[in-house]
């Protein structure tokens, strides 16, 4: 028997055929392979639950999100005429904010999760649908939906984990330009979508000469595109059509996109790493079997408490961990799968990774400060352990 | 998206303007702004509100539509695509518009008969209102009437496939055809017929011949049983000379085929098949069928399997990512035919929907535009 995961203390260990009471770390949960098939069945049945049950009030809501979103866009661009008034100028910056948070967040990224495939509506298709940001959506989906959500936490497969240029976990190797960690995870944040374009460059392949021209320039063809609209309509179009008030209105579209970027940069970052969450190895992972892969996207994710209001501006990211269960579900039912999911842990002694935003924002810049310097200095964080009883064979 | 509809042409000055709003609403397209006042307030995409409602006879129910200036109008015998709501998801379904090609309010006219499973053509019977806004494609399809208008003309139909002929005749009455017109339709009981009045109206019309048949009501009918070359020397004595449009049940189409190539004129005939209802999906999955990979021209044999396995087995390499349903990668329409999700077990017929080909196997023979 080959047993795993051990969430960042992890320990691989090779054992014996092992009773569940006869653990390798004392304290560490144990799963059993039924056990995980069975964590496995009960999600299914859950999401099987929730398609059977998805019609028009799901339709209704996402049509709603979207006029909200659109009336906030034309408020704010409005707003931008009258910059004599300051209040109302502000007022415009903040519902120009909002309509991009909007946008992103519970609309754009949702969509293109396929959340809404099942309406069969051209504008909320996740293949045709694009979002106000300089990311252009095919490549998005690549990283985002295909590689983040299929090697969800592992090390070395799923680039979300430090971006190519953070380190975010003690199983990253560390070097000296780590130190930086703290500056570059600002100007992350500062830049957010443009980091976001950047992400399926692969910027540390680049640098160390693994990826050419041949690889990049497709992409580029892409960012020129999308990215070359954005610009064009926020920072030439909108403010020409304010005349005399250019300048405040660029200023003004500019301030909406740093809003939006320190906002969408705190909320993903909050999904992933917090202490107490997983991250996991190739070799734990390969051939997972679907219980497996339910179980790793459970330990690899947090969730945010917060308001009604507050996960509809999070996208309901704020459920990362049944977002990571069910991506293709629309994520304004994820507040209602949360209470069984988490039922769904305590049976089984899992973690279930919630807290205040203040708390999960801390400890993530906690980890950005901490992994700046080698485990050497700073050991590695002690979290709960799971250990999964995989199929003999498996190693 | 957010493209200006190619082939329209617009004024340079309007064009420019229109090009200023796609950028200012870039990336969603002018349509996500301006629907949200009015639903037919659109830049490119071509809907239509449903303006009145008739329900004439059980189990059906006729519709004025009023496009969006996007409509180019249509032929009479075409058919529209109209994409209607049920319970939060767009279905497509094709209709013929029965109202004549030069109805002078621009409106088209569907009537809808609603079948027993039909969940498009119950929820029209059961819940249209005016008011109503549906998708509406621009009309496309052979069947229709040439021009210049041959000099004689016999039309022929058999339950629902009325409407197409009926827009046929609409449209030459209103033309003031010079020629002679007769127009044979089968119902199965007087109470199945629907625009019973209008058609007495066209009877009267000079040049035209009007004959109903009810196949399942000896005597009701102006013509007995079912289609016989009888009839068709009743009500068109000069049937040779004359060009026919038929459009009805597949038994009743053969009979009419029959008729004409053992009179030597099969050449005359002009025919179009009811537009299929999405079959039911088969209650089993026996592995049977051919899969057709129709962008690549490759067809192979179904082996049960997901479709992605099948196209990489059948030598294609189509885009994939997650092989496990989350990442939409691999996402491809489908054609035709059916397929079962492997997630959810639900299966599904409806032609050109997108699916995810890694978590989808087909049910006997589809076609994927891979």
């Amino acid at each position: 028997m080959f047993a795993l995961l051990g969430p960042l203390g992890r320990t691989i260990t090779r054992r014996e055929p092992a009773r569940r009471d006869d653990d390798a770390r004392p304290g560490a949960v144990v799963l059993s392979r039924e056990d995980v098939e069975e964590i496995g069945r009960e999600l299914d049945a859950l999401r099987a639950e929730t398609v059977a049950d998805l019609g028009a009030a799901d339709r209704k809501y996402i049509y709603d999100v979207i006029k909200v979103q659109r009336g906030m866009e034309v408020a704010g661009r409005a707003a931008m005429y009258v910059p004599f008034l300051p209040p109302v100028w502000l007022a415009g910056v903040g519902a120009l904010s909002l309509s991009k948070i909007l946008d992103n967040m519970e609309i754009g990224h949702n969509v293109m999760h396929g959340q809404y495939d099942w309406m069969r509506e051209r504008g909320l298709n996740s293949r045709e649908f694009e979002w106000d940001t300089v990311c252009p959506a095919d490549q998005w989906r690549h990283s985002h939906n295909y590689m983040h959500h299929t090697f969800t936490n592992i090390v070395g497969k799923d680039r979300d984990i430090g971006y190519g240029i953070l380190r975010m976990d003690p199983d990253q190797r560390w070097y000296p330009h780590h130190l930086g960690n703290p500056l570059f995870a600002a100007m992350l944040m500062v830049l957010f979508e443009w980091g976001v374009m950047l992400h399926d460059l692969e910027i540390e392949n680049v640098v160390q000469g693994k990826r050419g021209w041949a690889d990049i320039k497709p992409l580029a063809v892409g960012w020129w595109r999308k990215a070359g609209r954005q610009v064009l309509k926020d920072y030439a179009v909108f403010p020409a059509l304010t005349g005399p008030f250019f300048v405040t209105t660029l200023v003004g579209n500019g301030a909406a996109n740093l809003v939006r970027n320190l906002w969408t940069f705190s909320i993903i970052f909050c999904g992933h790493f917090p202490t107490g969450v997983a991250s996991f190895s190739e070799e734990e992972t390969a051939d997972e079997s679907r219980g497996e892969w339910y179980v790793r996207q459970m330990l690899g994710s947090a969730n945010i408490a917060g308001s009604p209001l507050f996960h509809v501006l999070s996208g309901n990211l704020s459920h990362q961990i049944e977002h990571h269960l069910f991506p293709d579900l629309p994520a304004h039912r994820y507040p209602q799968l949360a209470p069984r999911v988490e039922d769904i842990c305590s049976r089984y002694g899992l973690p279930y990774n919630t807290g205040g935003f203040l708390r999960q924002i801390g400890s993530v810049w906690g980890k950005i400060f901490r992994f700046a310097l080698p485990n050497a200095l700073v050991g590695r964080p002690g979290v709960p352990t799971v250990v999964i009883e995989r199929s003999s064979g498996a190693a | 998206m957010g493209q200006i509809a190619a082939g329209r042409p617009v004024a340079p000055m309007l064009g420019r303007l229109v090009g200023l709003f796609e950028t200012m609403a870039t990336p969603h397209g002018v349509d996500r702004y301006t629907e949200l006042i009015a639903p037919t307030v659109t830049a490119n995409e071509l809907r239509a509100r449903v303006t009145d409602v008739h329900r004439e006879v059980a189990d059906s129910v006729t519709l004025q539509l009023r496009p969006t200036r996007q409509w180019r109008g249509f032929r009479a015998g075409q058919f529209v695509r109209v994409g209607v709501v049920v319970d939060g998801v767009r279905h497509t379904r094709c209709f013929s518009p029965c109202g004549s090609e030069h109805a002078d309010d621009g409106r088209l006219e569907l009537t809808v008969k609603a079948h027993p499973s039909g969940l498009v053509s119950r929820e029209l019977l059961e819940r249209a209102e005016p008011g109503l806004m549906v998708d509406l494609e621009q009309a496309a399809g052979e069947f229709h009437l040439p021009r210049p208008r041959p000099r004689d003309i016999v039309l022929i139909s058999g339950g629902s496939g009325i409407t197409p002929v009926l827009a046929m005749l609409r449209t030459l009455v209103d033309e003031r055809h010079e020629g002679r017109v007769a127009f044979l339709h089968y119902v199965s009981r007087p109470d199945d017929l629907v625009h019973a009045g209008e058609l007495r109206r066209l009877g009267k019309a000079l040049g035209v011949t009007v004959a109903v048949g009810c196949t399942g009501t000896p005597g009701a009918g102006d013509v007995d049983g079912h289609f016989t070359a009888e009839h068709l020397a009743q009500a068109a004595p000069w049937v040779r000379g004359a060009q026919s449009y038929l459009c009805g049940p597949a038994r009743m189409m053969t009979a009419v085929r029959e008729v004409y190539d053992g009179m030597g004129i099969g050449g005359n005939l002009h025919t179009e098949a009811f537009e299929a209802a999405p079959a039911a999906p088969p209650a089993d999955d026996d592995v049977r069928g051919t899969v057709t990979f129709s962008a690549s021209g490759v067809d192979a044999a179904n082996t049960g399997d997901v479709l992605l396995e099948q196209a990489e087995a059948a030598g294609l390499s189509p885009e994939y990512g997650c092989r496990m349903g989350i990442c939409f990668s691999c996402t491809a329409v489908r054609r035709s035919g059916c397929t079962r999700n492997a997630l959810t077990g639900k299966a599904d017929a409806e032609p050109d929907q997108p699916i995810q080909l890694c978590i989808n196997r087909p049910v006997g023979d589809v076609d994927i535009a891979v």
